[in-house]
């Protein structure tokens, strides 16, 4: 009987090392901080649209120019027609700028405008703004992109 | 015995658990997939360069290799593009700058791969390899030529084989022998007295020149190394053998490359480069010109006439969105410089757009310390890396030459 009780308290003993080792590996990592927010739908902010982005072709590839589609829609789900459109952005954690100037080049009906020249030049966390102008009056939005 | 037994098995157990929670695993499954990335495998085919219909002709790129070795494509019929761009030296010259019929204010860069950047040279005041080509001919330091002299040699030297690829030539019995809008007080005067319609034809004929070369320069890409057979290994889950193994200080580098020195922010892809501009507080060279990279060259390749959006260009405008969309004015392209490629870069001393560093140490050094530009705001941040880990960089930057 007394060697049931050793195991156990070697298993306990020993369990007992795993979980601070583990604990202590795990308080040396450096912690995910909580990324940021990569809806691609979402209202903007003022709440004056509800705005979509998503690349035109579906997939985003590192290092190519690419077009994005940016949705805009009223609160009361309209499209938003002849919106003028300028678009910046960056990666807030390099302090830069994008690599290239992305332009909204064409309407392409319901509320969807072409985003095109954006390029991601690098892996991270980077957003894109954008300044929003129609009949509805003026409002911005910001969406992040982690590659 | 028994106890003493399954308690050692226990505790071997456990020592596994902890050896693999903190030891030294190769590398994490994100560690593996940045490698991936970097591999030569994963280039893709060289696209289709619309802009110059003759780009995959064989004879348009036969021609072209002729002139890039051809002394007479210069003023005094001594330097060619292969005086600068050794083809035994990876198409580069060793020297701090090039030397052609001046001495420059550039590092000449490698040619390898030259065909899929969206940029040249180091400040990107071209876009495109054709435009790019002709910009030395021209260039008072390098080749010192004049388009309407580099027409009457095509005719003279080249005329069939030139017909043969471009069509007839114009009839140039009335231009000037030496005439263009960027040469001297008398080329620039020559060229202004001509029709412009004489001006469009012997533009044609240098457009053509360059179209020639870059149809050659198209065929020069990077080469597998040591880096990139270790990486298919890793990918393929093979243990590497022979020189695709790498040394401890190897991986270690290799682990800083695309980890805490953060190198791989802007040297990715399989040619390690984002091919975009970066300021990182690389000094001046006392006595040369003033040099501020990117900032200056936006206006350069706007207003050159062999750029996409001009009349030389074949094919439709969709193939100039770099240029549309390029970054104008933005305090990020105050001295940047484009992202040099790193592959064979061990084998090339001395670095920097002006060869500001003799040795890949100093190289890591200064990236290393990351000190403050002259101007504009360096993107480099202190690493504080030790002599061991400056040099496991090194020693992984190497595997990309051998």
């Amino acid at each position: 009987m007394a060697s049931v009780w050793r195991y156990i308290l070697a298993g306990l003993g020993l369990a007992a090392l795993l979980v601070g080792a583990v604990a202590a590996v795990y308080l040396v990592l450096p912690q995910p901080a909580s990324g940021p927010d990569i809806s691609r739908s979402k209202k903007t902010a003022n709440a004056l649209f509800l705005a979509s982005f998503e690349p035109e072709r579906g997939v985003v590839r590192q290092g190519e120019l690419q077009s994005w589609l940016l949705t805009l829609k009223t609160a009361a789900g309209a499209p938003v027609e002849g919106a003028a459109i300028t678009v910046s952005g960056g990666m807030p954690q390099h302090d830069h700028g994008l690599p290239t100037s992305p332009q909204a080049t064409d309407y392409l009906g319901d509320g969807r405008y072409r985003i095109d020249g954006v390029k991601f030049t690098m892996s991270g966390w980077w957003q894109l703004r954008f300044a929003i102008s129609a009949a509805a009056g003026s409002d911005s939005v910001v969406f992040n992109i982690v590659l | 015995m028994h106890f003493s037994w399954n308690c050692s098995g226990l505790l071997a157990l456990a020592a596994l658990a902890l050896l693999g929670g903190c030891g030294e695993p190769q590398f994490s499954d994100a560690e593996k997939k940045t490698i991936a990335s970097l591999a030569l495998n994963t280039l893709p085919s060289l696209k289709v360069d619309t802009t110059n219909q003759y780009a995959d002709v064989p004879a348009a790129a036969a021609l072209g290799s002729t002139l890039f070795f051809d002394g007479g494509m210069s003023r005094d019929g001594t330097v060619s593009c292969s005086t600068c761009h050794k083809i035994d030296r990876q198409f580069q010259d060793d020297l701090p700058q090039a030397v052609g019929v001046g001495h420059t204010n550039r590092r000449t860069m490698p040619l390898a791969g030259v065909a899929r950047n969206p940029w040249f040279f180091w400040d990107g005041r071209r876009d495109s390899l054709w435009a790019q080509a002709l910009t030395p001919l021209e260039n008072p330091l390098e080749q010192a030529g004049n388009r309407a002299a580099f027409a009457h040699y095509m005719q003279k030297r080249f005329g069939e084989r030139y017909e043969r690829i471009f069509g007839p030539l114009p009839n140039l019995s009335t231009v000037p022998a030496n005439a263009s809008p960027l040469g001297s007080d008398a080329e620039k005067a020559a060229w202004k007295a001509m029709p412009a319609s004489q001006q469009e034809d012997v533009n044609r004929v240098y457009a053509n020149i360059g179209k020639a070369i870059a149809a050659f320069e198209r065929s020069i890409e990077p080469e597998q190394t040591r880096f990139d057979r270790f990486a298919i290994d890793l990918a393929t889950g093979a243990a590497p053998q022979g020189d695709a193994a790498f040394s401890p200080e190897e991986i270690l580098g290799l682990k800083l490359f695309i980890g805490n020195a953060n190198c791989v922010t802007c040297h990715n892809g399989p040619r390690f480069t984002d091919n975009s501009f970066h300021n990182t507080g690389v000094p001046p060279v006392d006595g040369l010109p003033l040099d501020r990279g990117r900032v200056d060259a936006v206006a350069q390749v706007q207003a050159d006439p062999f750029n996409c959006l001009g009349k030389f260009r074949d094919g439709d405008e969709s193939a100039c969105r770099e240029l549309r969309f390029m970054v104008k004015d933005a305090p990020q392209i105050l001295r940047a410089y484009k992202t040099p490629s790193l592959r064979g870069a061990a084998d090339r001393p001395p670095y920097m757009h002006a060869g500001q560093f003799s040795t890949l140490d100093e190289v890591v050094a200064h990236y290393s310390k990351a000190p403050l530009a002259v101007e504009g705001v360096s993107e480099v941040h202190p690493l504080d890396l030790s002599d061991r880990e400056r040099a496991a960089l090194v020693a992984f930057l190497k595997t990309l030459s051998d």
